[in-house]
């Protein structure tokens, strides 16, 4: 048998046969694993959980025309650089103004599916648009005018004149009438979110254009991404670097602000995690030191039969790193489980595990508890075995 | 040359002195009984001898080696190298099993070896008992076990403090009669104890009192088997 097989044999003899004794050792390194893992993996998802929390509140990115108006094309030419991943959705919006019963209203042309997405905080009373034909009317724009729901209501444009055969035809007749578009639409339902959104109606973007006689152009795409800080400015600097048509901007109320608490969030936990690991330390330190105190008669023995200070520190250490490494192995799972239950019922989502996270808390395991072994094993070699034998 | 031999030596513990110029020597092959009261300075003189202490003065010489002069690393060496020690109390670890124990000492002397470790269990009868734990052994059992794993590493003296303290007299003859064989064999012999019908199986007897040497007897008629009274 190799000296190293003995070891080995020592070791887990040790552990394997003093179960209850290093039950407690174990249970605090799994306990702080587990904590450990749990904090971290929740540390790396927190961005996403909060994120995803935080599109409720709105769209993050606004792109418009960099010279004049961008297509939808254009849009989605800036949308290709986002990772389909990241990307929460994208409404493209044209606003124009038209009548409801001689009244000038700003009408926003959109999509209502990508509106959904991007705006998930509209209160809607009645139903969405589902399709060509029907509108959604801001509540304040429904109380002026007195629209209900279900009603049908008459949206007029008036084309501007071809400006050069107007100058002709007007040179002959100047009173000429330009006739107005109309389309009539069922309102589906009122838009109620407490902002500037209620003061305008909602249409379908084909129906827009057929209204106002210009297709395919678009003022504004809101953008929501589930990214926020450095790779949030990174997607817009590379949208404005690689689409000359389109610029691209923060919506700085939401990033900023996203940044903020996600920044304390995190911080937070990792204050708690370093704590934790702080606390794991003291209460592996103070087991071992139980452990060392306990076996001082063991250790008198090993000395006196010719164990040098070194192999005395090697069995001790071995000893608590094989507990570091099974607390470790314990934690990792633990760890996913407890961060996996503290999504679910904060975040109200699952998450993913990690498999980096697995070697890396056992390491961290056996490392920390390395540490910890130091001043008990440290004291280990002090013991005199001429004394302890004595029984003193 | 005498394998151990000390030199006039002294352990002092602020007024009292523990051992009070002692002048000894032991042979190779020798089997010596140390006798004395509490007290009298046996455990003292077991500690220096074992390289677990070191005297306050004087020499200890152990296979020419002044074993008084060395630093605390090189006196775990001899120990390990040259002795193999007994207890009162046996002190076995006790999650190891009976050949684990003995591989131990083989372990921090050179290179583990069961097979070895096992012959040395058969040697004191318990190779039947190889896979228990202490706990699961008497004490006559693992006092045995003791002595396999002194001897397991051929040591130049086994030294033995009250090996057979606490144990019947059925034990105590197994016991005895294993110090017989390993001195038949040419095993150096010191045995520290207070029981007389023991130390009277031993070649040589000394008898310690208040740190000195106060008697000396040679056995005239060993056989090395012990004689209950």
């Amino acid at each position: 048998m190799t000296k190293r097989k003995m070891y080995f044999r020592m070791i887990t003899a040790s552990l394997m046969r003093r179960r209850s004794r290093m039950l407690v050792a174990l249970l605090a390194i799994a306990i702080g694993a587990t904590i450990l893992s749990g904090l971290v993996t929740i540390y790396y998802d927190v961005p996403r959980q909060m994120g995803a929390q935080f599109r409720n509140y709105g769209a993050n990115m606004i792109l418009t025309a960099a010279d004049g108006s961008f297509t939808k094309e254009d849009m989605d030419a800036g949308l290709a650089i986002v990772a389909s991943a990241d990307l929460v959705g994208a409404t493209p919006f044209r606003y124009e103004t038209v009548r409801i019963h001689e009244q000038p209203i700003m009408a926003a042309g959109t999509d209502m599916e990508a509106v959904k997405k991007t705006s998930p905080y509209w209160l809607i009373e009645g139903e969405w648009p589902a399709g060509s034909g029907e509108i959604l009317v801001g509540e304040n724009v429904a109380e002026n005018l007195n629209l209900k729901i279900g009603s049908t209501v008459t949206l007029s444009f008036t084309p501007e004149a071809d400006e050069g055969a107007g100058a002709s035809e007007n040179a002959g007749a100047d009173d000429e009438v330009v006739l107005d578009n109309m389309i009539d639409f069922v309102v589906k339902g009122t838009l109620n979110t407490g902002g500037s959104e209620e003061d305008y109606v909602y249409i379908p973007m084909a129906d827009l254009e057929e209204l106002t006689g210009i297709a395919e152009e678009i003022d504004l795409a809101e953008v929501s991404i589930s990214t926020s800080g450095d790779g949030l400015n990174a997607y817009m600097e590379r949208i404005n670097t690689q689409v000359p048509a389109v610029h691209a901007r923060l919506v700085k109320r939401v990033t900023a602000s996203e940044t903020t608490v996600l920044s304390k969030l995190q911080a937070l936990v990792l204050l708690v995690t370093v704590v934790v690991l702080a606390l794991t330390m003291i209460c592996v330190a103070t087991t071992m030191t139980a452990v060392v105190t306990e076996r001082r008669r063991e250790i008198g023995l090993r000395k006196a039969i010719g164990a040098s200070d070194a192999s005395i520190i090697q069995e001790f250490m071995g000893e608590g790193m094989l507990l570091g490494g099974v607390g470790g192995i314990l934690g990792s799972g633990l760890g996913f489980a407890f961060a996996q239950f503290v999504s679910v019922n904060v975040f109200s989502s699952t998450i993913t595990l990690r498999p980096v996270l697995v070697p890396v808390t056992i390491i961290v395991s056996i490392v920390i508890t390395g540490v910890a072994c130091l001043l008990p094993i440290k004291s280990a070699t002090k013991v005199d075995p001429a004394l302890v034998l004595k029984g003193e | 040359m005498s394998l151990l031999e000390l030199k006039n030596v002294y352990k002092i513990y602020g007024d009292l002195h523990a051992l009070d110029d002692v002048n000894l020597k032991v042979e190779k092959g020798e089997w010596l009984a140390i006798m004395g009261p509490s007290g009298s300075g046996k455990s003292t003189m077991m500690n220096i001898i074992g390289c677990m202490d070191k005297p306050s003065k004087g020499e200890v010489l152990l296979d020419g080696v002044n074993i008084a002069a060395e630093s605390a690393k090189n006196l775990t060496n001899i120990r390990r190298d040259k002795i193999g020690l007994i207890f009162q109390q046996f002190h076995l670890v006790n999650y190891l099993t009976a050949v684990e124990n003995v591989m131990l000492a083989q372990y921090y002397h050179s290179i583990p070896d069961e097979k070895e470790a096992l012959e040395a269990l058969e040697r004191v009868g318990l190779a039947d008992r190889a896979k228990h734990l202490p706990s699961q052994l008497s004490g006559g059992e693992q006092q045995r076990v003791c002595v396999a794993r002194a001897l397991i590493n051929h040591p130049e003296i086994i030294l033995a403090d009250e090996p057979t303290g606490n144990l019947d007299d059925a034990n105590e003859e197994i016991v005895v009669e294993l110090f017989r064989k390993l001195h038949e064999e040419g095993t150096t012999l010191i045995v520290v104890t207070h029981d007389p019908e023991v130390a009277e199986t031993a070649q040589r007897m000394v008898v310690l009192r208040n740190g000195k040497i106060s008697k000396e007897t040679v056995n005239e008629n060993f056989t090395g088997h012990i004689r209950f009274h």
